[in-house]
């Protein structure tokens, strides 16, 4: 099924020469299209469009794509140790819930936020303990959880939606720089996506996650908990997901039981295109963030072009199965061409 | 298998075990214990046209589970099945609209040869290009989902432009029988023997418990994969037109995320996750439940809110019995072998 987990990251450098062909050797090529891909719309947008080149596309594009951007970090960790977490939005709607209850009684907004995120870290403990204690797969546990929470997000605040959060928290939220356009809370994001970044690709516990996502069985041979790590994952995913529902209803200045229903095939979608494998054991926290920033990117531009919001779902797809089914070819082509070489010289061993 | 001779009271006592062993059988008890305490807080529950309305809520997710769950035995998944009935059901609109004077089994027809055709891509790109269906059925679900809306806009077709025998399948009883769900029922019933009798029927099992074995023992595993997303289509299709015929409207928005509903029904109804074992009857049974416990609650007058968290919890709890029986089959079968 997955023949890309025999791939060995790349190990043979030790022999090759300049300091350059090892940085060449290091960086990702599939990272590095996606890159150009995405400074290349920029590019084509600008020219084409006559709008897009503003200050308002950055503030107003950026404000859009953090839940998302938020969400995919840790849906990242998760899909690379081999694991799903399809609960993060009905998270997102359960910490929102909270909040607009709390702020509704009119209890100060720290409580509210500090409860959300009690929330979200109690909801993703939950699926961290089905999965990784009771052995449930992820996939069906987190469809139950899925339903769970949205139907607590309901039980909580009904089917009221509550509004009026303090100016202070809203203006912070919504506010961008004027000069450049950019959302104050981005040095927060950036932060987190840097987090991300040392968790996967710079400590044990990374390691531990591509180690799990190749092969359970060679993970704990190798000294990962593996039980721990995956509880540990679902619980980050979870304090992700508050955290995005505490943006949510500060930057749409609402809080209702259906916040971000059915975002997380969105994030999803956005992780996978960004080289994330859905059996895991290979993907990168940089490529992750360049492809959902290339479908935000995209869709901006579309709908400048006034090209409705709902054909636009066509392009995540699109681009979703090309990211898929795009390396397939090529690798079978290759692997045609490798073979063909390799009957002519019979000495070659693998 | 069981070569050596057993006497007729052990094998009558092996199948009477065989028969509580088997995965429907939990489902089947939770779902009659809930109608019976449905019905004894709340007799009207079981009013003839209470259960013909509990029947018509099933029948169109019992035929979503019954396409998925082939494909789920295969150790595939297919998200895109919300996004091709919404497909087909908007045809139907248009056909209706269109001709006006249609024969309704044209209507039909059309309906599924659209969805088998939109499910013949994924088959396509699943066993032929083999890349995840995972993956795929997102991407189709995203791709169907953008035709569907390129193609209806802000159009919407009611009831009242449909001709009344159409609407009448899902009003008109035979032997207190809604039509369409006579229709799923023969479905159903001829799939469970399908993939339980046929040969073809019995390799999906085979893939799903373990494709490169499969594929060494001569199984053509890519055709079988293929035909199954090619039925998950048609069966989707197929439930887009009772959609049409069930509901006063067919728009863009049809059938939007019915796909995480009709697992979860699959789930409960214990077809495992990663394939390989479960049936179309269990399917279909889960998916009676999920769509009961709404009325249910209702009936008991639980807050309506509460509706959805009952129902989340009755999905883990179930994939929680499916794991402890697992797990407990898996201890007592290695306790038989070291006896031996």
């Amino acid at each position: 099924m997955s023949n890309s987990k025999v791939e060995v990251v790349n190990e043979n450098k030790l022999d090759k020469g300049s300091f350059f062909a090892k940085a060449w050797e290091r960086v990702n090529k599939r990272d590095l299209f996606l890159l150009l891909a995405l400074f290349g719309v920029i590019i084509l947008n600008s020219i084409s469009i006559p709008n897009f080149s503003s200050i308002t596309t950055v503030g107003f594009l950026l404000m859009d794509v953090i839940p998302i951007l938020l969400l995919a970090l840790t849906t990242a960790l998760i899909i690379i140790s081999a694991e799903i977490d399809l609960s993060i939005a009905s998270i997102v709607g359960l910490s929102a819930a909270t909040i607009g209850s709390i702020i509704q009684r009119g209890d100060d907004m720290l409580i509210a936020a500090g409860a959300a995120l009690l929330v979200g870290l109690i909801a993703g403990a939950f699926n961290g303990f089905l999965v990784a204690y009771v052995g449930l797969p992820s996939l069906a546990a987190t469809i139950g959880t899925l339903a769970l929470y949205r139907g607590l997000a309901l039980v909580v605040i009904g089917d009221a939606s509550v509004g009026n959060f303090p100016e202070e928290w809203t203006s912070f939220v919504q506010g961008r720089s004027e000069l450049t356009g950019i959302p104050f809370v981005i040095p927060v994001v950036i932060v987190m996506i840097v987090w991300a970044i040392i968790v996967l690709h710079a400590s044990p516990l990374g390691r531990g996650l591509y180690a799990l996502g190749y092969s359970k069985e060679a993970a704990k041979f190798v000294g990962v908990n593996v039980e721990w790590t995956k509880f540990v994952l679902f619980v980050a995913s979870g304090l992700m997901a508050s955290i995005a529902g505490l943006y949510w209803v500060l930057r749409y200045g609402s809080a209702r039981s259906d916040s971000a229903a059915g975002l997380e095939l969105t994030v999803i979608a956005a992780v996978l295109l960004g080289g994330v494998s859905i059996f895991g054991g290979r993907g990168t926290i940089p490529g992750v963030v360049v492809s959902v920033m290339l479908i935000a990117v995209v869709t901006y531009g579309f709908r400048l072009q006034r090209i409705s919001d709902v054909i636009l779902v066509i392009i995540t797809g699109l681009l979703l199965i090309a990211s898929v089914v795009g390396p397939n070819i090529y690798q079978k082509i290759r692997e045609k061409l490798d073979s063909s070489s390799r009957n002519k010289k019979a000495s070659s061993v693998q | 298998m069981n070569s050596k001779p057993a006497s007729s009271l052990e094998r009558v006592k092996e199948s009477v075990m065989r028969i509580l062993r088997t995965r429907e059988i939990p489902v089947a008890t939770a779902f009659v214990v809930l109608v019976a305490v449905t019905a004894f807080v709340n007799p009207r529950f079981l009013a003839p046209q209470s259960v013909k309305d509990l029947m018509l809520n099933a029948t169109i997710i019992a035929i979503l589970a019954a396409g998925q769950s082939i494909v789920i035995i295969s150790r595939n998944v297919d998200l895109s099945v919300g996004s091709m009935l919404g497909i087909s059901g908007f045809a139907v609109g248009t056909l209706f609209v269109a001709f006006p004077e249609i024969p309704i089994p044209l209507v039909f027809v059309s309906g599924i040869v659209i969805g088998a055709v939109l499910g013949a891509a994924n088959g396509f790109l699943v066993a032929i290009i083999k890349v995840p269906s995972l993956v795929i059925t997102l991407g189709t679900l995203y791709v169907f989902r953008g035709i569907n809306n390129a193609w209806a806009g802000g159009t919407e077709y009611f009831s009242g432009q449909r001709p009344k025998e159409f609407g009448d399948l899902s009003v008109e009883t035979i032997y207190g029988l809604p039509i369409i769900t006579i229709m799923a029922l023969v479905v159903i019933v001829s799939m469970g023997i399908f993939l339980s009798r046929a040969r073809s029927g019995r390799d999906y099992y085979a893939i799903g418990s373990d494709p490169a074995a499969a594929e060494l023992f001569g199984i053509p595993v890519a055709k079988r994969v293929f035909f199954a997303f090619v039925l998950s289509g048609a069966l989707a299709g197929l439930a887009g037109v009772l959609w049409a015929s069930r509901f006063s409207s067919v728009g863009a928005r049809t059938g939007l995320g019915v796909e995480l509903d009709v697992v979860a029904a699959v789930v409960v109804g214990g077809v495992a996750i990663f394939g390989g074992s479960g049936t179309v009857i269990g399917a279909s049974i889960g998916a009676l439940l999920l769509t009961t416990i709404t009325s249910s609650l209702t009936a008991v007058q639980v807050d309506k809110f509460w509706q959805q968290a009952v129902v989340g919890v009755l999905i883990i709890s179930a994939i929680v019995i499916d794991r402890v029986s697992a797990l407990r089959a898996a201890r007592k079968r290695k306790g038989e072998r070291s006896n031996v």
